[in-house]
């Protein structure tokens, strides 16, 4: 079923904005959005950029790399490094935090964000 | 059929948990929780971290969700006021009337208050419930002085708080002639006694409160002996009374001296209603800890859904923890000769008293006391419990075994499969093993996730490791030093690869020797070792770096960075002082004397760092590596240059050691210092390596360490000129960073290294190993290759371009990073 609710895809950025393997962040109205260039999977994605640990704005400055044996792609918070899955946003450790995701798609070298 | 609805009276510790604990076993209950305390339950455990910075959110035990994802309906602030047994309903002070089926009381205990003249006063207070911490927070900030009634064990985790809250003259007052009287020996008492006095508490023995006297708040304490007391608060914490009001009420059967009377079912005197926590009284005794509580909650968790399980009373053995003097009472702890053999062990200088009973044939331990160091406490713990054979010299269980190899890891294999290993989470030895065996657990965090081990009070987590240890050793895995789960190699097994193949980038180094995507355990250690080989700049790698060190800078509070300009052996001119003060005033930055003898400049926004760094390099600073894994600062004594007992120029010296090592990057951070004489004004002995002048020369000292384990260095060579100095540190610094694992100190690499202190001097001073000339070559290397990486940063545009907080407006400021005003400065926003 298609959702009834239309994705608005916004210009985030150009694809050499973000560094490869790793992640810079957008401003958007009054949110921040960090963007991640998985480069070595030939992935990106998207997160807030809010750590919801402390509610620090550091998201997009974190480390990113994979857990387990599924390689579950992941980003580290710079504060206290807690880690969270950038396929579903939830905290991989014992605590219940989630980020929300955003899809990312990219066209013409420059990179799109989809905001519901 | 509608589920049968089980009312729980209480949302404290061990009423959440058994919720939980319900829960895990069936989901065929309707259950309804009401709390009296306006917030869901927390860690009553762990309540004084309130005071250093946990929030009531980092001590809840579950998120507010939590209760509604599992069909929990929660009513908070809203106590229970009545039951009417025959009508099975309760009644909420809200005017909530509800029927039960199940009806279980978890109200836990509230303070005892004695009831003494002018205890109504205000700046008296009890230590039960995060509302009483913020009351006690409040009055402190304008206290000078305070008091605690009770040397138990919760008066003094209160003492050591009040301190803590910076109430410079901190009381406890106990009635009994010793501290702890419950837990510990008099001799043991004697001893906590003169360790609390060092860390500034006033301990009064033998004293009983007649009065508290003030107009309307209090003044002082009058004593029964006619003596005094001034203090501008009290807490009192003279013992817990069970919160039995609602069950007398109700008509079930209490103690004369308080609690609810319960079966080894948990079961009142109702059979339907149930008490669990430190509102039952079992066989006489009110269990004043949350272990025996967690335990009476699976006991009827288990009986509504059928399953076998009785209480029998719990081990009481308990580990005070947060005073700053390690205390453990376990088993058995007064026991006397001639019911059992007692052996003693005091040494009075540091402060340490054990004691431990063993039956007369000398076959097994019965309990004991342990002050002053309480490391060998679990396994002594387990070895009561477990009735361990003991060895034919049991004083090596308080000594250590001399002479010979210790061996802490047998120990724990050796315990039987059903020994309790978490008492919280009520794990076993045969559940941790097996989730190591069958369930592919190799490290803490994942035995914690897979049987909830270590995650209450943490207290066995030395002793998980051992058994993850031990079992994976017994089924032949190979336990080694790995770096994190994408290299299959120790730190230095990893240097050595990355050096012989000259690999360069971090890619390349998980391509060959690692899986998967990497994380942010590995990468900065493959920077480091990157760095440490080939010296290049670090931020052309800048997504494996740290974040700190990413941007060249310490992240803190709110997102901001601190600038530290290094200041060579605290050396530094008026002019350079006042161009600190200008770039410090123009952006708006805190400035502080730093521990390093330099100056930290606090509360940069990411986008005007560079700024900053031009301004400051163009005055003649360079980076100072206050965010790297590098040298930090090499603190200098004025020395001869004016000091009238100075011997040698211990500045110029500082100086030249300082700028011989800066931006080298090490497995951990290093810092150096150098007096000029015995007086030793530069605390050299405290550093990773210590220089000191001597009439003849130089004292080398090495492997010294601040931080939370303090630790002296060690004399390495005695009465050397400054080239043999220089030609010493080459080797030791560059041995240190090829063979140390990651994060590890000089001190704590010392501390593991076969042979210890003097196989250290034989390869460094002896040159045993024949690597002198080497390693000496490898460190000239990097010095030659020294760059000031904030100057590559600035003056390289991509570069630049990353220090921008948004990237598509890299003008704009981070709207969240905030501040507030404090003494004509500015201070990063609390979080
Ligand atoms: C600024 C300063 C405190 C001050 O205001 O004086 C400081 C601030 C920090 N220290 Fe420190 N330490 C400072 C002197 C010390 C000292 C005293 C000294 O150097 O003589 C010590 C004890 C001595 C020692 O290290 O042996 C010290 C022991 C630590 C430790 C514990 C290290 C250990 O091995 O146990 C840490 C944690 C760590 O590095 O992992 C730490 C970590 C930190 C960090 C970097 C924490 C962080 O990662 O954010 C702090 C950065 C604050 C910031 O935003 O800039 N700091 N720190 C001092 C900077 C000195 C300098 O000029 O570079
Ligand atoms: C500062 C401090 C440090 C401690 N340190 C340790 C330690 O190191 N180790 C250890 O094992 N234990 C320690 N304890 C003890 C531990 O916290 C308790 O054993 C544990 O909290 C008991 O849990 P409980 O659920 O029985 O009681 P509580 O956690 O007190 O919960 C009872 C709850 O019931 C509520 N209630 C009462 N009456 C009603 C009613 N009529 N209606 C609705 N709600 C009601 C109360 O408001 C309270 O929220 C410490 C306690 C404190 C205060
Ligand atoms: S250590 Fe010696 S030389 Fe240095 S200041 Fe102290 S007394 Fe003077
Ligand atoms: S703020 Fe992100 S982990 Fe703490």
């Amino acid at each position: 079923m298609e959702t009834a609710i239309a994705t608005q895809w916004i210009m985030a950025c150009y694809v050499d904005d973000v560094p490869e393997n790793g992640g810079s962040c957008i401003k958007h109205g009054d949110e921040q959005i960090a963007i991640f260039n998985f480069a070595r999977r030939n992935e990106w994605y998207a997160t807030q950029n809010l750590c919801p640990h402390k509610q620090q704005m550091a998201i997009s400055r974190g480390m990113i790399g994979s857990a387990g044996e599924n390689c579950e792609p992941k980003v580290a918070c710079p504060f206290h490094k807690k880690t969270f899955s950038l396929l579903t946003g939830e905290c991989l450790g014992e605590e219940e935090l989630v980020l929300k995701t955003y899809p990312v798609k990219i066209a013409d070298g420059k990179v799109f964000v989809g905001i519901d | 059929m509608s589920k049968p609805t089980v009312v729980v009276v209480g949302n404290g510790m061990v009423g959440y948990k058994f919720c939980e604990k319900l829960l895990a076993r069936s989901a065929q209950f309707q259950i309804i929780v009401f709390g009296e305390e306006p917030r869901h339950a927390y860690d009553r455990v762990h309540l004084s971290e309130y005071f250093n910075g946990k929030t009531a959110d980092d001590l809840s035990l579950s998120t507010l969700s939590w209760y509604s994802d599992n069909g929990i309906a929660l009513h908070l602030d809203d106590p229970i006021q009545e039951i009417n047994r025959s009508e099975k309903t309760i009644h909420s002070l809200k005017g909530i009337t509800l029927k039960y089926d199940y009806l279980i009381l978890a109200t836990g205990s509230s303070a005892f208050v004695p009831d003494i003249p002018g205890i109504e006063k205000e700046g008296v207070f009890v230590y039960r419930t995060i509302e009483d911490l913020e009351l006690i927070k409040a009055h402190a900030v304008n206290a000078k002085s305070g008091a605690v009634m009770g040397g138990g064990l919760l008066g003094l985790e209160a003492a050591k708080a009040l301190i803590d809250l910076g109430i410079a003259e901190t009381h406890v007052i106990e009635f009994a002639p010793r501290l702890m009287p419950r837990q510990i020996d008099s001799a043991g008492s004697n001893m906590l006694q003169m360790k609390l006095s060092q860390l500034g508490l006033h301990i009064h023995l033998n004293k009983s409160t007649a009065a508290i006297a003030g107009e309307k708040k209090i003044q002082s304490l009058k004593f029964n002996d006619d003596s005094q007391l001034a203090v501008d608060m009290l807490v009192i914490s003279a013992g817990i009374r069970p919160r039995d009001e609602l069950a007398k009420l109700a008509g079930l059967h209490v103690g004369t001296r308080g609690g609810i009377v319960v079966n080894e079912k948990m079961q009142t005197s109702d059979e339907c209603i149930y008490a669990i926590g430190e509102c039952a009284l079992y066989e006489g005794m009110i269990y004043g800890l949350v272990a025996p509580g967690y335990e009476m909650a699976d006991i009827v968790a288990a009986h509504l859904t059928e399953g076998e399980k009785s209480f029998y009373g719990y081990d009481m053995s308990t580990k005070l923890k947060l005073i700053g003097v390690d205390v453990a009472s376990f088993g058995d702890a007064f026991i006397t000769e001639p019911d059992c053999r007692t052996i003693l062990f005091e040494d009075t200088h540091k402060g340490i008293y054990k004691r431990i009973n063993i039956t007369n044939d000398g076959k097994n331990l019965l309990g004991g006391i342990l002050i002053g160091d309480a490391d060998a406490y679990n396994m002594l713990l387990q070895t009561v419990n477990n009735k361990i054979v003991l060895p034919p010299d049991p004083e090596d269980l308080i000594l250590g075994s001399r002479g010979g190899e210790a061996n802490a890891g047998a120990g724990v294999m050796s315990l039987p499969d059903d020994a309790l290993i978490c008492s919280c989470e009520a794990v076993t030895k045969g559940a941790i093993c097996s989730a190591v065996s069958d369930g592919g657990v190799t490290g803490i965090d994942g035995m914690k996730k897979c049987t909830k081990a270590g995650t209450g009070c943490g207290g066995c987590v030395p002793l998980v490791k051992d058994l993850i240890a031990g079992t994976m050793k017994a089924n032949g895995q190979y336990v080694k030093n790995v770096v994190c789960e994408h290299f299959d190699y120790s730190r230095q097994e990893l240097f050595d690869l990355v050096k012989i193949n000259g690999l360069k980038n971090y890619d390349l180094v998980l391509d060959h020797y690692g899986k998967g995507d990497g994380c942010e355990v590995c990468k900065p250690v493959v920077a480091s070792i990157l760095s440490s080989l080939w010296n290049d700049v670090i931020v052309k790698q800048e997504v494996i770096q740290d974040s700190n060190d990413r941007f060249l800078a310490n992240i803190q509070k709110g997102g901001t960075y601190s600038v530290v300009p290094r200041i060579p052996g605290g050396e530094i001119t008026p002019d350079k002082l006042i161009v600190i003060g200008q770039v410090a005033k123009k952006y708006g930055l805190y400035t502080k004397i730093t521990g390093g003898q330099r100056i930290d400049l606090f509360g940069a926004h990411l986008s005007d760092l560079p700024l900053i760094w031009e301004e400051l390099i163009d005055a003649g600073f360079e980076s100072g590596h206050a965010y790297g894994k590098a040298l930090r600062t090499v603190k200098s004594c004025v020395g001869s240059t004016w000091c009238r007992f100075g011997l040698h120029d211990s500045v110029t010296f500082a100086i030249e050691v300082e700028d011989r090592y800066k931006g080298i990057r090490a497995p951990h951070k290093i810092k150096g210092g150098v007096s000029g004489c015995v007086r030793e004004c530069a605390e050299a002995q405290s550093k990773d390596f210590g220089i000191i002048a001597t009439e003849k020369g130089w004292n080398l000292y090495v492997c010294g360490n601040g931080g939370s384990k303090p630790q002296h260095a060690q004399l390495l060579a005695t009465d050397i000129d400054k080239e043999t100095v220089v030609k010493y540190l080459d080797r030791f610094l560059m041995f240190y960073i090829k063979t140390a694992d990651q994060l590890t100190r000089t001190a704590t690499w010392l501390n593991k290294l076969d042979g210890g202190m003097s196989y250290l001097k034989n390869v460094i001073v002896n040159d045993s190993l024949g690597l002198g000339e080497q390693l000496e070559e490898e460190m000239q290397a990097l010095v030659n290759t020294y760059h000031c990486e904030w100057k590559e940063a600035i003056n390289n545009p991509a570069m630049r371009k990353r220090f921008a907080h948004f990237i598509n407006a890299p003008d704009e400021k981070d709207p969240h990073a905030q501040f507030e005003p404090m003494r004509e400065q500015v201070r990063a926003k609390e979080w």
